[in-house]
């Protein structure tokens, strides 16, 4: 009880200051929040370094927090809680708990601010006002054109692994893996699942966590149903690199494509050496660098951000990271891929 | 209850009385039913329960999934992919014997293998050096854990668990989250990944991974069987104050234990940079459920000073098999996941039968 009493006088102290406060504030200064999973992942490292830069290009004040590990949603609502007492105009958000996080962000909405969720949508999308993210589908889309493409009429009897994230078919693993197969000239059937096709050139689907010790095991569980695997779809680049060193026990890594999503500075340089055959490369520094300048113009002008036409939220962008670029699928090489990757 | 209605006045006790015991009191019979014979067999021989799961399911597959599973290769195949989990479980085998715990095996492993990488690859220390302090953090780690057991007086599960976020934090920290590529480690120091070398035999193809697991399951089974020290483990998880009783400093033996623990995972560290193929911070992060799973299913008794070391190596395989002939079978990850939950809980169900026995 006490503690409640106490939490809630805090509150209102905090309340009565953030009122004390803002209206001063705000004539000559912004301030933003940034809300990451955690700040120890090179993706999330990026993605301050773009908010940094482009708060102190345009003069706004930038806080940061983040979640100790993946998952550790308490400490963002902390998190969402201190932002709002110190009157920021702003929150970027990568949230850990996207249904969970939904109530400490209406909360900052009810206070004014204006919330970006980065990365990860929130559940439901419109619980933030805006999303910038990676559309993972298109993302996904790229690498399977390519690969169709790169096989050319061999694209009919291609032999397909796909190296999916996890048993519980998070949302990016569907849409990366949607994606892919759609890019590929594959039958989706339903397009929020995975592992439902059932065109024969699908050899099969495994898990691999996105890490290099899953990628390996999936891709040998894989090459023990069927040897003549020629397409390798991967979730991310270290499932791609284990799935390569499987390739090479098995003495199978020349005349197989090998094709990921990321664009991490390991997996651009895994395409420079010809390991991944192809990459879609995603920008978290774009989105928080975008974020913040959206704060910036909401801030000066009260104006709100919009999505990208036919999408539900505003798309950062995704290029395709390839050395052997094919006719209709627009790509950069590795040496520019590399300029611009993160990690 | 079916005649109640017909005797109404009997007395409760007396409705029940021909089913009671009839028998004098005597000492055990002679006559003892299969059941009985086959309890008292497993529990002179607890290690017969696994090798026995593993010879059906291996022959079981071969039906179900048909030459693909039932190859030399894939056979080999599935050594490779549990000789991590192996080699981790032979570490967890050691702390359970004498009724702990370790949770921090997959962390402390991983931990040394990113000590590993940096030192080799990133500050280019020659390779046996950088191996060789990878050993040395392993096995200070895992002698932390047994300083807090024996010394500070703290629960295994609880010690344990804290180390495992410690170094799993201090993972991260160290490595960044970033894995080191399998072409830097070739370029700077390849002899981190010596264990993912190979041999071909008939069609098998054994990695010296595979054969590390197997010849550290034969150390230690010489160790704890052969040896005074091994003998010492065994009593002090099975009565610490007799243990004490007889003279043996059973505290020094935990933190011996632990040590010894953690030093295999410096080893398996190594090993798993040979299987992966890089220095991975984000793989074997379920590692430490893994082992426990491998040496429960192995028969070693999670009370103590009960169970062969041999138990955890033929566990690990009864889980390598049981997940690719089901993959092989065409089964979906998530009833993979399924049957191993069950394998676990029958696992130890049977040995709490075994304990059972009339002796």
């Amino acid at each position: 009880m006490k503690k409640t009493v106490l939490k809630a006088g805090a509150l209102a102290f905090a309340g009565a200051t953030m009122l004390a406060l803002s209206a001063p504030a705000s004539a000559q200064e912004v301030s933003a929040c940034l809300i990451t999973k955690t700040d120890i992942n090179p993706f999330f490292v990026k993605m301050k370094e773009g908010a940094s830069a482009k708060a102190e290009e345009l003069g706004v004040e930038l806080s940061t927090y983040a979640g100790k590990i993946d998952g550790d949603h308490e400490t963002q609502v902390q998190a969402i809680e201190s932002c709002i007492a110190s009157g920021a105009k702003g929150i970027l958000l990568t949230a850990s708990d996207t249904k969970a996080i939904v109530p400490a962000v209406k909360k900052a909405r009810d206070a004014g601010i204006l919330v970006i969720a980065l990365d990860t949508p929130l559940e439901p999308i419109d619980s933030a006002d805006a999303t910038f993210a990676t559309d993972n589908f298109k993302a996904g889309e790229l690498i399977g054109q390519w690969a169709a493409k790169t096989l050319g009429d061999e694209a009919a009897n291609a032999k397909i692994a796909l190296l999916d994230l996890a048993p519980s078919q998070p949302s990016v693993d569907v849409l990366r893996n949607q994606g892919f197969l759609q890019g590929f000239g594959i039958d989706l059937k339903d397009e929020k699942m995975i592992g439902d096709e059932d065109d024969p050139r699908i050899v099969g689907n495994d898990v691999t966590s996105g890490n290099e010790e899953g990628g390996r095991k999936a891709m040998e569980n894989l090459l023990q149903k069927d040897p003549d695997i020629n397409v390798v779809y991967t979730i991310n680049e270290p499932a791609a690199a284990g799935a390569y060193e499987a390739l090479k026990s098995f003495g199978k890594e020349e005349g197989v494509l090998v094709v990921s999503v990321d664009g991490g500075c390991p997996g651009v340089q895994n395409v420079k050496e010809g390991i991944i055959g192809a990459t879609s490369q995603q920008y978290p520094l774009l989105m928080a660098s975008m974020g913040i300048e959206a704060i910036k113009k909401y801030a000066d002008s009260g104006e709100l951000p919009e999505p990208s036409p036919g999408l539900d939220f505003f798309n950062t962008g995704v290029t395709l990271v390839t050395d052997q670029p094919v006719e209709g699928v627009e790509s950069i090489d590795s040496e520019e891929g590399l300029e611009r990757c993160w990690g | 209850m079916s005649d109640a209605g017909a005797a109404p006045h009997k007395q409760d006790f007396e409705e029940v009385l021909d089913r009671s015991d009839k028998s004098v009191a005597a000492f055990e019979g002679h006559e003892k039913n299969l059941m009985d014979r086959l309890q008292h067999f497993l529990h002179g021989n607890p290690t017969m329960v696994p090798v026995i799961v593993l010879a059906i399911s291996i022959i079981a597959f071969g039906f179900i999934a048909g030459d693909r599973f039932f190859s030399a290769f894939n056979l080999s195949l599935i050594m490779q992919q549990v000789s991590i989990i192996g080699i981790l479980a032979a570490a967890q085998s050691l702390v359970i014997l004498t009724a702990g715990i370790d949770l921090s095996v997959g962390a402390n492993m991983v931990l040394a293998s990113v000590i590993m990488g940096n030192l080799g690859v990133q500050l280019g220390l020659p390779a046996p050096v950088a191996i060789g302090i990878g050993f040395i953090c392993g096995a200070l780690a895992g002698a932390l854990n047994g300083f807090l057991v024996t010394k500070v007086r703290l629960p295994p599960f609880i010690v344990t668990l804290g180390t495992w976020n410690i170094f799993f934090a201090l993972n991260l920290w160290l490595s960044g989250a970033q894995s080191i590529r399998s072409q830097d480690i070739d370029a700077q120091a390849p002899l981190l990944k010596f264990f993912g070398e190979s041999i071909n035999i008939g069609g098998a193809q054994f990695t010296f991974g595979s054969m590390l697991m197997v010849l550290i399951f034969a150390v230690l089974w010489y160790v704890l069987n052969r040896t005074a020290w091994g003998r010492h483990v065994y009593a002090v998880g099975d009565d610490k104050d007799a243990a004490e009783l007889a003279g043996i400093r059973t505290s020094r033996t935990l933190v011996q234990v632990y040590a010894l623990a953690g030093l295999v995972c410096g080893i398996a560290a190594w090993a798993a940079i040979g299987r992966v193929g890089s220095v991975s911070p984000q793989s074997f992060q379920e590692a430490n459920l893994q082992s426990i799973t491998a040496v429960v299913i192995g028969g070693i008794s999670l009370f103590g000073g009960r169970g062969s070391i041999i138990g955890p190596l033929v566990g690990a395989l009864i889980v390598g098999v049981f997940n690719s002939g089901l993959r092989l079978a065409g089964v979906d990850v998530l009833w993979q996941v399924f049957a191993i939950g069950w394998l676990t809980i029958i696992a130890v169900a049977m040995d709490q039968w075994i304990r059972k026995v009339s002796a």
